[in-house]
């Protein structure tokens, strides 16, 4: 873990799919993740800047779940193995 | 690197006690009680003992001992059993080890179990260092604790690690707090219930320590 972040803010168009880009990963609500350390997690992980970290934590709190990264399978599997370091449930997909 | 630190538990204030972390130069500090670092070093424990720290390599464990200072409110073979230590567990059949390693495709068995092969024993060893760590610089005594940076972070870890398991087996939900001011007397959960909550605060003030 503590691996710095390769994510890289992409621009959210509605363009057609990339075709090797489709997967995305989720993280899901879970009623013991402190909402202040999901935040942090986001932060840490992505290098989101707080705000958007934030977001996408009330995005879990309030609908369930969100896709927090996208890209390539290989890089969705290594944000997810990240993720559960840090005891977050995140799962990968192929739809969002 | 700063380890965990020496000084007896003499003179902490229950103030101190119940402040938390805080952050410092270096990372973040926290002065523990014995019995609270009793709690903590029984849970983190039996954390590492069910994701199979003994088998995993790395991390440094300092050695210390669980068998001096009080107790807290549950012993540690309580602890043991509220965690659900079994060394045959299977992952798919425990909840604590389904929820610590959870599958990476939901509806794709297939793909889970090709995830799991390729990053569970890292998963797990990553797990089993970041326990290690809270050991090698929690004395067990209690006392003040400084931590760098890594530490630290190792600890929130750990610390959210230890939350999932004990939050699993007491079947938290959205409506916890609601379902605790109703739950009998006689649950045996609730002898763990203030714990629980204890280690939630604590994780809060590390998270703040550390932003």
């Amino acid at each position: 873990m503590g691996v710095a972040p390769v994510e890289v803010e992409r621009p959210e168009t509605t363009q057609e799919t990339v075709p090797d880009m489709p997967w995305v990963t989720i993280v899901w609500n879970d009623p013991i993740n402190l909402m202040s350390y999901v935040t942090y997690v986001f932060q840490t992980v992505f290098g989101y800047a707080k705000p958007k970290a934030e977001k996408l934590m009330l995005d879990v709190h309030h609908k369930g779940k969100a896709v927090v990264s996208s890209g390539a399978r290989e890089a969705m599997e290594r944000d997810a193995e990240t993720l559960h370091g840090f005891g977050l449930w995140a799962t990968i997909s192929h739809d969002s | 690197m700063t380890g965990g630190a020496q000084e007896p538990d003499e003179g902490a204030s229950l103030e101190d006690l119940m402040a938390g972390f805080r952050r410092s130069s270096g990372g973040a500090t926290a002065r523990f009680g014995a019995a609270q670092a009793s709690i903590i070093r029984d849970l983190v424990g039996q954390l590492l003992e069910l994701i199979g720290g003994d088998e995993l390599e790395g991390g440094a464990l300092d050695g210390g001992t669980l068998d001096d200072g009080p107790r807290g409110p549950a012993g540690a073979d309580d602890l043991a059993a509220m965690i659900g230590l079994t060394e045959n567990a299977e992952l798919p059949e425990d909840p604590v080890l389904a929820r610590l390693l959870p599958d990476a495709y939901r509806d794709d068995p297939e793909a889970s179990g090709e995830f799991r092969r390729y990053t569970e024993h890292g998963l797990r060893s990553g797990k089993a260092a970041a326990a290690r760590t809270v050991l090698a610089t929690l004395p067990s005594r209690g006392g003040r604790v400084r931590l760098s940076r890594p530490e630290a972070q190792a600890w929130l870890r750990a610390l959210n690690d230890v939350r999932l398991a004990l939050g699993t087996r007491l079947e938290v939900t959205d409506d916890f707090d609601d379902q605790v001011v109703h739950m009998s007397p006689d649950d045996p959960r609730v002898a763990y219930v203030g714990v629980y909550q204890w280690l939630a605060y604590l994780q809060e003030t590390l998270v703040r320590a550390l932003s």
